[in-house]
């Protein structure tokens, strides 16, 4: 049984959530062979050769992947999954927009389920997941000969380092010239990322702009090494960009601590933050539902309580 | 140029849902069921690019119960020019879905199909990009702004480092994400005229398509509780609990 992990990385490193992934790729009980498929990826397949609990990388290089499309990318997994007549049993990637954009094609060429963002392993074919926005887990089985998974990657630690294992090169299956990257445009930010980050730092509605969120939670954030993250109001309001969002649609965090101030809780903001250990609330209105899932609640104007807490801490 | 829709119809995002007493799913009975907003959002999106004069005929789609013909009624009162509705009673599994639409893509010939990113019900995310690959097409999934034009499409694509920008030929799968537009409401006269407007049903057999799920649900829990917190007093007290109880700062 060989479990073949795709890897996220940017052709530069690998991401962090590729670990994530590969601790639950080993809850299998199989060989992981994570499958680096890059232009110039040279630094990501060596961090992935060093990852503990790793069996083997594969390293395809080909500038057919410079874009990390998911059209090249699925159709090299498939490529992968054939040559290895069978005996890979499993296809994982991150639940992240990568793992999401990539997987489900992988799974339609393979003509099998996809079995999207996993949080527990409960035997070789049978998984938990949630649905409805987290307000019910289900626990699904597959009959399928590869089962082709999500992880979601707050609910498996990160593989850490281990001894460099060999690096196989495989033949690119080719560039099938359906999409071409016209340009990112990447939120640049000396904080931690949100998906890694001990202590996260969200923002509401409730900041009522963009300077105000940067003015009051920023200095923060700055205090206490916090990632920055945002409700959808506070992201569709222009506030912050996408990728601060947190959520049911957005991202997926369970840091150390989650300090949710001017966020009133709705089901879809809770879906992306309840697994915190810790959750702090601070919104003026008694009723928020967001302080049914708070360990400690403050109700307060954010404009004074959070100077307040900036000076405390 | 014809766009396809495909619309679901799921528990209304507003329901708080209940996890049966026996576990075998959540309780769908009298309750509010809606189409997903995410479609609501594609069927905005490609109502609107026939009105640019980009698009000439919008169809949509719908694959479930009998019921999912209300879900195509509303897809119609936004601007949809027509409905198929796959019926079926089985519990469809997005690569079900996926071949169902690729059946009719097939014989529909559509430029461009919008899909909604997500489902609010099961979570998925995945039947776009499963059509796409059954397709041989290209996909831009998540998108927050759409152009198409002469044979291609730029869209505009919500990652989780920020934005990024395709080109992509067509003809194409896109999906949706939440800052694509804001959905119309559906006038009065305009759900009457939706009412008029042409509805097929057709069955997944006729379609040549096998529908039986891969997955079995094996049960449905409901996800711990968070056990209760505290209200503090004041901030002071708020630092002294982070610091000495639960000790995270
Ligand atoms: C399909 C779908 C997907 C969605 N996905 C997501 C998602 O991923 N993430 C997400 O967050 N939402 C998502 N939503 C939106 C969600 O339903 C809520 O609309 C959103 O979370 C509300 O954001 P908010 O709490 O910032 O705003 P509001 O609900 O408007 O709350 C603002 C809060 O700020 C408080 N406040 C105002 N001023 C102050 C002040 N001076 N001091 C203290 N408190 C103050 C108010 O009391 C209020 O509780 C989704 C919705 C749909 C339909």
């Amino acid at each position: 049984m060989t479990i073949l992990v795709v890897a996220e990385h940017d052709n530069a490193s690998l991401k962090g959530a590729t670990l994530n992934t590969i601790s639950a790729a080993a809850k299998l009980g199989g060989d992981v062979v994570v499958l680096v498929a890059g232009a110039g990826a040279v630094a990501a397949v060596e961090a992935a050769a060093k990852v503990a609990g790793v069996a083997k990388v594969l390293s395809v290089d080909s500038a057919a992947f410079a874009d990390l499309g998911a059209e090249n990318l699925a159709a090299q997994v498939l490529a992968v999954v054939k040559a290895a007549g069978g005996a890979i049993s499993h296809v994982l990637a991150p639940a992240t927009t990568f793992g999401k954009n990539v997987l489900p094609r992988v799974a339609a060429l393979l003509d099998v389920a996809q079995i999207s963002e996993i949080v527990a392993i409960e035997s070789a074919d049978t998984f938990v997941r949630p649905i409805y926005a987290g307000n019910a887990l289900a626990t699904v089985k597959s009959a399928d000969p590869v089962k082709v998974i999500t992880v979601r990657t707050t609910a498996f630690e990160a593989a850490g380092e281990g001894g460099a294992v060999a690096v196989e090169q495989v033949a690119a299956a080719g560039d099938l010239g359906l999409s071409k990257l016209v340009g990112r445009e990447l939120t640049k930010s000396a904080r931690p990322e949100l998906g890694a980050a001990k202590i996260i730092v969200s923002g509401g509605r409730g900041m009522g702009s963009g300077e105000n969120y940067q003015k009051v939670l920023e200095p923060l954030a700055d205090k206490i090494g916090a990632a920055l993250g945002a409700s959808r109001a506070a992201v569709d309001a222009g506030y912050v960009p996408n990728d601060y969002q947190v959520g049911q649609t957005g991202k997926i965090v369970a840091p150390q601590l989650y300090i949710a101030v001017g966020i009133s809780g709705a089901i879809q903001h809770l879906a992306g933050m309840k697994d915190s250990k810790v959750i702090v609330a601070i919104n003026k209105d008694p009723e928020a539902p967001i302080f049914q899932v708070a360990d400690y609640g403050l109700v307060a104007d954010l404009f004074e309580a959070v100077p307040q807490l900036v000076a405390a801490v | 140029m014809k766009i396809l829709v495909p619309v679901k119809r799921v528990v209304d995002y507003n329901v708080k849902v209940r996890v049966k007493s026996d576990g075998s799913g959540v309780d769908t009975a009298n309750v509010k069921m809606s189409m997903n907003p995410f479609d609501e959002i594609a069927v905005e999106e490609a109502v609107r690019l026939k009105e640019a004069g980009v698009a000439t005929e919008v169809v949509a789609v719908s694959c479930g119960v009998g019921a999912c013909q209300e879900t195509l009624r509303t897809a119609m009162a936004i601007g949809a020019d027509r409905g198929i509705l796959v019926e079926t009673d089985v519990d469809l599994q997005p690569l079900a879905v996926a071949k169902l639409l690729k059946a009719l893509c097939d014989k529909e010939q559509p430029q461009v199909v919008i899909c909604g990113k997500q489902a609010i019900d099961d979570d998925a995310n995945q039947t776009g990009q499963m059509l796409s690959a059954l397709m041989g097409w290209p996909q831009a999934t998540f998108a927050s702004k759409v152009a198409v034009s002469a044979g291609k499409a730029t869209v505009t694509r919500e990652i989780d480092g920020g934005l990024e920008t395709l080109e992509i030929s067509l003809p194409a799968v896109v999906s949706t994400d939440l800052r694509l537009n804001e959905p119309r409401y559906a006038t009065l006269p305009n759900i009457m005229k939706a009412k008029k407007k042409p509805l097929e049903t057709v069955k997944p057999a006729d379609l040549g398509v096998d529908v039986t799920p891969r997955l079995t649900t094996i049960k449905v829990a409901e996800p711990a509780k968070r056990s209760a917190g505290v209200m503090v007093a004041d901030v002071a007290q708020l630092v002294e609990k982070l610091k000495n109880e639960a000790k995270v700062l």
